[in-house]
């Protein structure tokens, strides 16, 4: 009898299987639009010309050892990657109290967060501690926290259906009601997947209350650069929460802004009250990192701080990221006017509205099923869309879909 | 100290306060303790501050080559920049199962290409970051699945000594009730079978049994065909569940059947059993964080459930594994050219550790060493246990400035010409100072 008999299919992850769905289907204007992966106008991924560039240049370097990598990881990419979400010229930086550890990818920061705060924040190993996620938010939040040890993930009023916008009123309000000391996971832009920000004087409110409550902020970082282009515009709510005082972790991911998706690097930032602090909480990170995956690859976390570090290549990656957003933006002025001349009921403004990659389109699960089985067009159950799956070559096909459906399908 | 400047600050205390406190509140980390550092840390950092300019560390977990440093296979460095230079890679997420290619051929590296078990489709294959990372995924994947009826924790059973780190990766796994069972004998200088099969006949049922498949890490000492043939009968009577290890270190037999054999071995039996592998050091791939997790399962209905699951774990510890190392891998072992060459240079590494340790041998000899050294070359691979105790150890480090592992062994790629003669006498000094 195997040890295993009693395991059970597990369900498949909803994103990988509309993926799946898409490429047997033999419709020749399929589009597949629930992709969470930047896309060219070709409908192709992008490897970013600096990453091709720097990659030579690393596979070409004689004087490279060949080492394990610390467990904390590289530590010039750890340095340059926390710059990057906190600012060159960050006081807490210079204060000495922010430090890093390199994890695999945006999932592993979290993974490393949530590990260190379910066994040392607000007691040892107080697995009651209520994690707060947005409603909705990215569907793999809830299992990094569970998985962790926390017994309770609750959501938080984020997003308003019927005005398609924030429930400021009902965030606030969960923020004022939650027990003390519970841990809030933020977006810290391009919110996934309603493409819904807070504005700068609502996230003001928002860390006015959190700073009142003494509630834990953890930032997940996996969109800088891809919300409005520019990198330090999109880190204002979280340089803004780290100059009124929070201690914090940030979890960061570059497999979206460098195109790195399968290098699997991201960058768990933590920022604390002091030095010592700060010290303190890294041997202990350390200790859980030699318990997950011990030493992490140093390829992808190269090619980042190589990048980063040279005031040429940093240049023109912000030109390659910019690429990008203006690409996403494009698609979605597009796609608004094409609705509007097509009449097509309703307001569309949220698609220009909306930040980063993905759009909360409105579509209720009827028309989603309209759109996924007469018009191949694959999007989430949620009625997210991907801005990157559409190109000049669909977006006619795809406004009329939408059109279509909205006229035929309540 | 310089305070923090706080835009529209309306409370005029932190300015006064000392520590730019804001807010009053103390850091929430404030009952964070340091972290113990582990022995091979500790080792480390007392290596680096150490001055003297003979010192040696042979405790490391590389493969250094004789100038001292760890290096690329020619092979590697090839098909590194080939890869580089290649227009049709994708950057996209790999699935979190890993590269397929990658994680058949691993496979057939752990189990042979005409093993049973491949044939009747009932092994998972996950490609993993690292060998720590193996170990992680298997530990999860029983504390989840093993006993469907309550979180299963244990017991898990490993050897003494072992890799200090792994009760430490079994229990972040959720699994608490970790045991020793009998290993390495300090008399006997080598395994003591009797003493390991009677702790395992007194293990509990369904208890989880890690065993070295080769290169046994600290010791250097693995168990022969014979003993393996009556610890899995053992195993089986017993129900126990066997959760191999072929670490990094494994391939330096050179001789990758060979490495590999016991886990042929138990599945041809026809057991169930984990093995977690790396790829790291036959490949000289260190930084790329290359391992896998192989599941061999006895019905091949359970495989889509037990893929199924472990891509669910996966997905809460990193998603996905990353592409560079697996890539590199795959390539060299799904090519029978390449694999000729790579076996070849691989071939040189095993050669040198043989020769460093031959000659390590005959200084001793000829020092009048007391002990006998022949176990030096009888065991091989990176680690060899010197049978040094914990004060000679520390007199070696302390006073000689050469740094062993406490339990005794070193790495043997770490002597090279110009350290071997004064590694050799302090050995010699060690043992014939009196303590």
């Amino acid at each position: 009898m195997s040890v295993f008999s009693e395991v059970a299919l597990a369900a498949p992850v909803a994103v990988f299987k509309l993926s799946q769905d898409f490429n047997n289907d033999q419709f020749p204007n399929k589009v597949n639009l629930g992709v969470g992966a930047y896309r060219t106008d070709e409908g192709k991924p992008w490897v970013l010309p600096v990453v091709k560039k720097v990659e030579k240049v690393i596979v070409h370097d004689d004087s490279l050892n060949h080492e394990y990598l610390p467990i904390l990881g590289l530590p010039e990419f750890r340095s340059s990657a926390s710059k990057i979400a906190l600012g060159e010229d960050s006081p807490a930086i210079q204060e000495k109290r922010v430090g890093a550890v390199q994890c695999l990818g945006g999932t592993g920061a979290l993974k490393m967060g949530a590990e260190f705060l379910r066994r040392f924040y607000n007691g040892n190993n107080n697995t009651k501690t209520p994690v707060y996620v947005s409603s909705p938010t990215w569907e793999n939040h809830n299992a990094v926290f569970a998985n962790a040890g926390f017994d309770d993930v609750r959501p938080y009023k984020y997003w308003d259906a019927a005005n398609r916008g924030l429930d400021l009123a009902g965030f606030l309000g969960d923020l004022e009601s939650c027990p003390a000391h519970s841990i809030f996971v933020l977006h810290a832009c391009a919110h996934n997947p309603t493409g819904t920000d807070p504005t700068q004087e609502q996230w003001q409110l928002i860390a006015e209350v959190m700073m009142r409550r003494q509630l834990f902020v953890f930032f997940d970082s996996a969109y800088q650069g891809f919300a409005s282009g520019n990198l330090d515009k999109d880190a204002w709510a979280v340089r803004y929460f780290v100059s009124m005082g929070f201690e914090m972790f940030c979890a960061q991911s570059f497999s979206k802004n460098f195109g790195l998706y399968n290098e699997r690097v991201g960058n768990l930032t933590i920022v604390a009250r002091d030095a010592d602090n700060l010290k303190r909480v890294l041997s202990q990170m350390e200790k859980i990192v030699r318990t997950t995956w011990s030493n992490p690859p140093s390829q992808g976390a190269r090619i980042v701080a190589v990048t980063l570090t040279s005031p040429e290549l940093f240049s023109e990656w912000k030109d390659n990221v910019k690429t990008m957003a203006d690409r996403v933006l494009l698609m979605r002025a597009q796609l608004k006017a094409k609705l509007q001349a097509l009449g097509t009921a309703g307001t569309w403004d949220h698609i220009t509205e909306q930040i980063g990659m993905f759009s909360f389109t409105g579509l209720n699960p009827k028309q989603v099923e309209y759109m996924v089985k007469e018009r191949h067009i694959y999007l989430m159950a949620s009625g997210r869309i991907n801005m990157c799956g559409l190109t000049s070559k669909n977006i006619d096909y795809v406004a009329e879909s939408i059109h279509e459906t909205v006229t035929n399908v309540q | 100290m310089k305070k923090m400047k706080r835009p529209d600050s309306k409370l005029n205390e932190t300015e006064v306060k000392q520590n730019g406190d804001a807010g009053g509140h103390l850091s929430v980390f404030t009952n964070v303790h340091t972290a113990a550092g582990s022995p091979e840390k500790r080792l480390l950092s007392a290596f680096k501050k150490d001055t003297n300019p003979g010192k040696a560390y042979l405790a490391g977990r590389e493969y250094y080559s004789e100038d001292g440093k760890t290096f690329e296979l020619r092979l590697v460095r090839r098909i590194k920049q080939q890869l580089s230079a290649d227009p049709t890679t994708r950057p996209e997420y790999p699935s979190p199962l890993g590269l397929t290619e990658f994680t058949r051929r691993a496979t057939e590296v752990a189990l042979g290409k005409s093993s049973r078990a491949i044939v009747e489709e009932r092994v998972l294959g996950v490609q993993t970051p690292g060998f720590t990372a193996a170990v992680r995924l298997g530990a999860e994947l029983l504390r989840n699945w093993y006993d469907h009826c309550a979180a299963w924790c244990g017991p898990v059973y490993l050897s003494s000594p072992c890799d200090d780190s792994l009760a430490g990766i079994f229990q972040a796994a959720g699994i608490q009730d970790i045991r020793e069972y009998y290993y390495w004998d300090d008399q006997q200088r080598g395994v003591c079978l009797d003493k390991l099969l009677e702790d395992l006949e007194k293990a509990p049922e369904r208890s989880v049994v890690v065993l070295s498949a080769s290169a046994h890490y600290p010791t250097g000492a693995d168990l022969s065909h014979n003993q393996w043939a009556v610890i899995t009968e053992l195993i089986m009577r017993r129900r126990l569940f066997p959760f191999l290890l072929l670490p990094p270190q494994a391939l330096c037999y050179g001789n990758v059947e060979r490495a590999a054999w016991p886990v042929h071995y138990c599945a041809s039996q026809g057991m169930e059993l984990l093995c977690a592998q790396s790829f790291s050091h036959c490949f000289g791939l260190y930084g790329e964080a290359v391992g896998h997790l192989l599941c061999v399962l006895k019905q091949n209905s359970l495989l889509l459930s037990v893929q199924s699951q472990a891509a669910t774990i996966v997905k809460s510890l990193w998603a996905q594994p990353s592409a560079g190392g697996a890539n590199i891998v795959a390539t060299v072992l799904s090519n029978p050219a390449h694999v000729v060459e790579w076996k070849e240079e691989v071939k040189h590494i095993v050669e040198r550790c043989m020769l460093i340790r031959e000659l390590l041998r005959e200084r001793l000899r000829l020092l009048g060493a007391p002990g006998c050294w022949d176990r030096l070359t009888q065991q091989s691979g990176l680690y060899c246990n010197t049978g040094l105790n914990e004060d000679q150890v520390e007199f070696l480090s302390q006073r000689r400035h050469v740094y062993l592992l406490p339990s005794g062994c070193l790495n043997v790629s770490a002597i090279n010409g110009r350290n071997l003669d004064y590694i050799a006498e302090s050995i010699h000094r060690a043992l014939t100072t009196s303590l």
